[in-house]
């Protein structure tokens, strides 16, 4: 197992007790510590539910490399081999990020004024080998997480129809949503807070 | 029987970004309102949420919407120091701009211009989006949240030394980060979850 940690953003940050930005987060009490109760709420709750740690983690590990984050992406890499996937699972997620990586946001708007800042952009649908690897359910949710990762303007009905073609309910997909955007917040953070530690 | 698609009653959708008050309308089945449970009640935080149907589709996962919007809260409404809440809030309808997430702006917009008091500049950056001139200081915040929001990050030291010269402290430079890492949380919620809707005239 990896090591349990007082705080999981101090982390990803590289914020060492006593630091300067040990004392600027002080100053913001309740979100550190909800930040931190985040974490836990979609990596380590009560009840997984339907949506199991690994698909957490294996979610996770997407989301991360399509940001490019090293640090994030070895964080959650750490957790899911401790989640105990398929020995073929890792490299699978490997490829999906290497095939679905990108530059964001784009995407359309409604139709009207805004139609001149359309940045029409690709559509990630993982291919047969990811789907036979992971499965048709987390293959649907890297699709999804893909969308929200480069393009959440182009989100659709249909884009949360094919989740629930996959199998998921609407709980887990507000799950899976939940997870994919807090991480888009968490990465920002510590990445954020990594720039200002050393500028 | 297997969860359905909500198809939204007929609405008009915006097809600009506005400080108009706006509702939203969700692709899932929000819980019901009756029948929440004490753990669903306590991830609304605010009881008067158990109105909204973006917050009843939430707490599907309560645990999940609570820990959000505590963290939310003390972002934006703790008043200690720091960067203003006008420019909290700028920072939010910025990557909301940025991002293109149309309901998040205009809440976001009017907090900026009631807290600040520069509705017309918040209105520039609406129509004209992140590229707007409004200033040195707010032209230094707004480019750093489009630089944290970009995937993959482009948020680098040259973003602090300017809102450095700027004349924010690293409490206020937290503060932006943390205001513009939150809204690419809220906006992608928003945005993936359900639509924006002009309200029925009166």
């Amino acid at each position: 197992m990896p090591a349990a940690l007082t705080d999981v953003m101090d982390a990803l940050a590289g914020i060492r007790p006593g630091s300067a930005l040990d004392a600027v987060r002080t100053r913001r009490p309740q979100a550190r510590e909800q930040a931190e109760a985040s974490f836990r709420a979609l990596f380590e709750p009560e009840s997984f539910g339907r949506v199991s740690a690994s698909e957490r983690f294996a979610l996770a590990v997407f989301v991360t490399g399509l940001h490019g984050d090293a640090v994030s992406a070895a964080f959650y890499a750490e957790r899911l081999a401790a989640a105990g996937p398929s020995p073929e699972v890792p490299a699978a997620i490997d490829a999906a990020i290497a095939a679905a990586t990108g530059q964001g946001p784009y995407g359309r708007y409604p139709a009207g004024p805004l139609s001149r800042e359309d940045a029409p952009g690709p559509s990630y649908h993982a291919g047969p080998e990811a789907r036979r690897t992971l499965g048709a359910r987390l293959a649907a949710a890297f699709d999804h997480a893909h969308l929200l990762v480069f393009h959440p303007r182009d989100a659709a009905p249909a884009r949360l129809q094919a989740l629930l073609d996959a199998g998921w309910s609407t709980t887990d997909i507000v799950t899976l949503s939940q997870i994919i955007a807090f991480l888009s917040f968490q990465i920002r953070v510590a990445a954020g807070l990594r720039v200002l530690a050393t500028a | 029987m297997p969860d359905k698609i909500v198809e939204p009653p007929l609405h008009t959708a915006p097809a600009v970004f506005t400080r108009a008050l706006l509702d939203w309308r969700p692709w899932l089945e929000p819980l019901a309102e009756e029948g929440l449970t004490e753990r669903q009640m306590a991830g609304l935080v605010d009881a008067v949420r158990a109105k909204s149907p973006y917050f009843r589709l939430l707490a599907r996962d309560p645990d999940a919407l609570r820990a959000r919007t505590l963290t939310d809260t003390d972002i934006f409404y703790n008043p200690e120091a720091g960067l203003p809440r006008g420019e909290r809030e700028l920072a939010a309808a910025a990557t909301s701009r940025f991002n293109g997430c149309i309901y998040c702006a205009s809440v976001h917009a009017r907090h900026s211009a009631t807290y600040s008091k520069r509705a017309d500049d918040v209105q520039r950056l609406l129509d004209e989006g992140v590229a707007a001139d409004l200033g040195e200081r707010w032209n230094a915040i707004i480019a750093a949240c489009v630089a944290l929001s970009a995937t993959p990050i482009a948020f680098a030291s040259e973003h602090v030394e300017r809102l450095r010269r700027a004349g924010l402290d690293d409490l206020a430079i937290a503060d932006v980060i943390h205001a513009a890492a939150f809204f690419n949380w809220a906006n992608r919620l928003m945005l993936s979850l359900g639509e924006p809707a002009l309200p029925a005239e009166a």
